[in-house]
């Protein structure tokens, strides 16, 4: 069964390359201080807008204060990257959680748990996340950790309407005649059965909240310069868009690149680990 | 066995449901006693209650919807009523355990067959991992598992229906229970398999002694195993005894009519088989007499106005009749 999952994830064109541009991602960001030819934070006047391709050693050009732009992207892309995983993990750590608590218990905790689910989904998410970054001091936690909780709702109704389906089942009937608790059950029992709908969200989730980084940064209210995110990288080129467009161009296909990267990941491993596909491979 | 004391006894034991304009008394007032040592069979057809007795003696009846009451169900001079949550559940699985009808969803399938052993013996024997594991592969070899090593690191979609029902029979009596709940053990298996099974639970049984409850809707499985049998009727107990006697000369016109209508080798070719006319009622339209008085070929008057209660017969029997035959 297992190799049946990798066979059917590697022969879906869009989930390889979804795999292999988050790989590239992922590894160029973990060793951007030794693959960065520059200081990302280094401003030299001398050298201000440098075209790409213009100038040795500056492959990508600088911006306006000289600083170097393939070196910005990378250093920028390890901070939206950590922002973007961290903020997964709240995620899903959050919805997870509330969602079990929520299929398996039942009754009024059910009723209590999915109205404020309701609640916090009726708020945009841009809008909430506004609101609190103009109270929480910026910084690459609070940030991860303010787009994860303002993003669990959607996994938590996931992971929710699989338990109600799976608590049913035989097995847990048993589990609770040989003396398992709640919470055994729930964490031992239950959770391991539904990791392969929440890998499929987590992934997704990362690229949302990739986007919604980049939004809050763009907006002045996440990473704060002289930190590159690309995000602010955009902030910062808006100024200069009609003369040098490349600074723009540059963060926003970075952005466009992560996105599309991780939404291909999780769509491959939907479409692999989704059992009534089994039968047409 | 007559003088052995009762492990397990429930007193008038009661299961409803509530519904829109009334209670559903799906368990109607089930009394029994198991001795040590003892199988006691339940029998029914299907919706007469013997599934949700069995869930309510392990108190595992979600509640609402159900509502559960009883005098008593006293287990080792315990009112299980009486106990918390917690207490019930360091009952379940050490004194008390259970079996259930499906080996094939009973399992966890993410589990190795290994650790769903190993659990109730951490958790109920405070063994550690690597003493509950050698007590593990003793148990697999008792449940006539070959290779019980290879099989405590296999997942249960890798073994058979039959050595699935194995492990679960190890599982349950891991911590040594002194009641065994077995609801439809062998239902799901074919008939080859069935005779192994019930073999290695009367094997078992004699040898740790365990009182089991055995429920099955299959006369024939109560025949080869119970020493005792309760017949249930839309909640109810109709009739009980020990098997012989209750095979050879049924009181209750039900128990003649189940016996009846098991297909025999040697019944004559051409004939159709023996049928009781008619449904079991449905739990929330309980006529006021006898549940079985609208089916049965002996009703008089008086069964369609008074209930009938157990009464003693003689020989340990009992019957819940107003015109028992062979009486």
């Amino acid at each position: 069964m297992r190799l049946g999952v990798c066979g059917r994830f590697r022969r879906h064109p869009m989930a390889m390359f979804g795999f292999a541009t988050v790989l590239v991602l992922c590894l160029a960001a973990l060793f951007s201080p030794f693959i960065a030819p520059h200081d990302p934070l280094l401003l030299d006047t001398s050298r201000r807008f440098v075209a790409p391709l213009a100038r040795a050693g500056f492959w990508l050009g600088t911006d306006e204060l000289g600083r170097d732009t393939l070196s910005r992207l990378l250093y920028g892309g390890r901070i939206s990257l950590t922002v973007g995983l961290v903020a997964m993990g709240t995620t899903v750590v959050t919805g997870a959680v509330i969602g079990l608590v929520a299929g398996y218990s039942g009754g009024i905790m059910d009723t209590v748990l999915m109205r404020f689910v309701d609640t916090m989904l009726c708020f945009p998410q841009i809008f909430l996340l506004l609101v609190i970054a103009a109270f929480v001091p910026p910084s690459l936690i609070s940030i991860a950790l303010i787009i994860g909780l303002t993003s669990w709702m959607e996994v938590s109704r996931i992971v929710r309407a699989e338990i109600l389906h799976l608590k049913e089942q035989d097995f847990v009937l048993a589990a609770r005649a040989l003396g398992a608790s709640r919470w055994r059950i729930m964490f031992r029992e239950l959770l391991p059965n539904i990791a392969a709908p929440l890998l499929v969200a987590a992934t997704l989730r990362v690229a949302s909240a990739v986007l919604a980084e980049s939004y809050i940064s763009y907006l002045g209210y996440g990473v704060q310069p002289p930190l590159a995110s690309w995000g602010n990288m955009l902030t910062n080129a808006q100024g200069y868009f009609d003369t040098v467009p490349w600074l723009a161009i540059l963060p926003g296909a970075m952005i466009t690149l992560t996105v599309m990267g991780f939404n291909f990941l999780g769509d491959g491993l939907r479409d692999a680990l989704d059992p009534r596909l089994r039968m047409d491979n | 066995m007559e003088a052995a004391p009762a492990v397990l006894a429930a007193r008038n034991l009661r299961v409803g449901f509530r519904i829109p304009g009334g209670v559903m008394q799906a368990v109607d007032g089930v009394s029994f006693e198991l001795r040590r040592g003892e199988t006691l069979g339940l029998v029914g057809e299907s919706g007469s209650g013997k599934t949700l007795t069995s869930l309510a003696l392990l108190r595992l009846l979600e509640s609402p919807p159900a509502e559960l009451s009883a005098d008593g169900i006293d287990f080792e001079g315990r009112d299980l009523l009486g106990l918390s949550e917690g207490a019930m559940a360091d009952l379940r699985g050490a004194g008390l355990s259970m079996i259930f009808q499906e080996p094939m969803t009973s399992l966890n399938p993410l589990m190795t067959i290994g650790r769903q052993i190993d659990e109730p013996l951490v958790r109920h024997l405070g063994l550690s991992k690597r003493v509950a594991r050698e007590r593990t592969l003793d148990l697999l070899r008792r449940v006539g598992i070959a290779g019980p090593e290879m099989a405590v690191r296999q997942y249960p979609h890798q073994l058979s229906g039959g050595m699935r029902q194995r492990v679960m029979i190890a599982i349950a009596l891991a911590c040594r229970p002194s009641v065994l709940i077995a609801d439809e053990p062998t239902t799901a298996l074919d008939v080859t398999v069935q005779a192994q099974i019930l073999a290695l639970l009367r094997a078992l049984q004699e040898e740790m002694g365990t009182a089991i409850l055995l429920i099955t809707h299959d006369l024939a499985v109560i025949a080869e195993t119970a020493h005792r049998v309760a017949v249930m009727y839309a909640g109810r107990i109709v009739e009980t005894g020990p098997v012989a006697a209750l095979f050879e000369a049924p009181l209750h016109p039900y128990t003649e009519g189940l016996l009846r209508s098991i297909p025999r080798i040697t019944r004559e070719r051409g004939g159709d088989l023996p049928e009781i006319p008619g449904v079991v009622p449905a739990p929330g339209a309980l006529p006021a007499g006898c549940a079985f008085a609208a089916r049965c070929g002996f009703a008089v008057a008086e069964c369609q106005e008074l209930r009938p209660v157990l009464e003693p017969m003689g020989g340990g029997r009992e019957v819940a009749c107003w015109r028992p035959r062979h009486g």
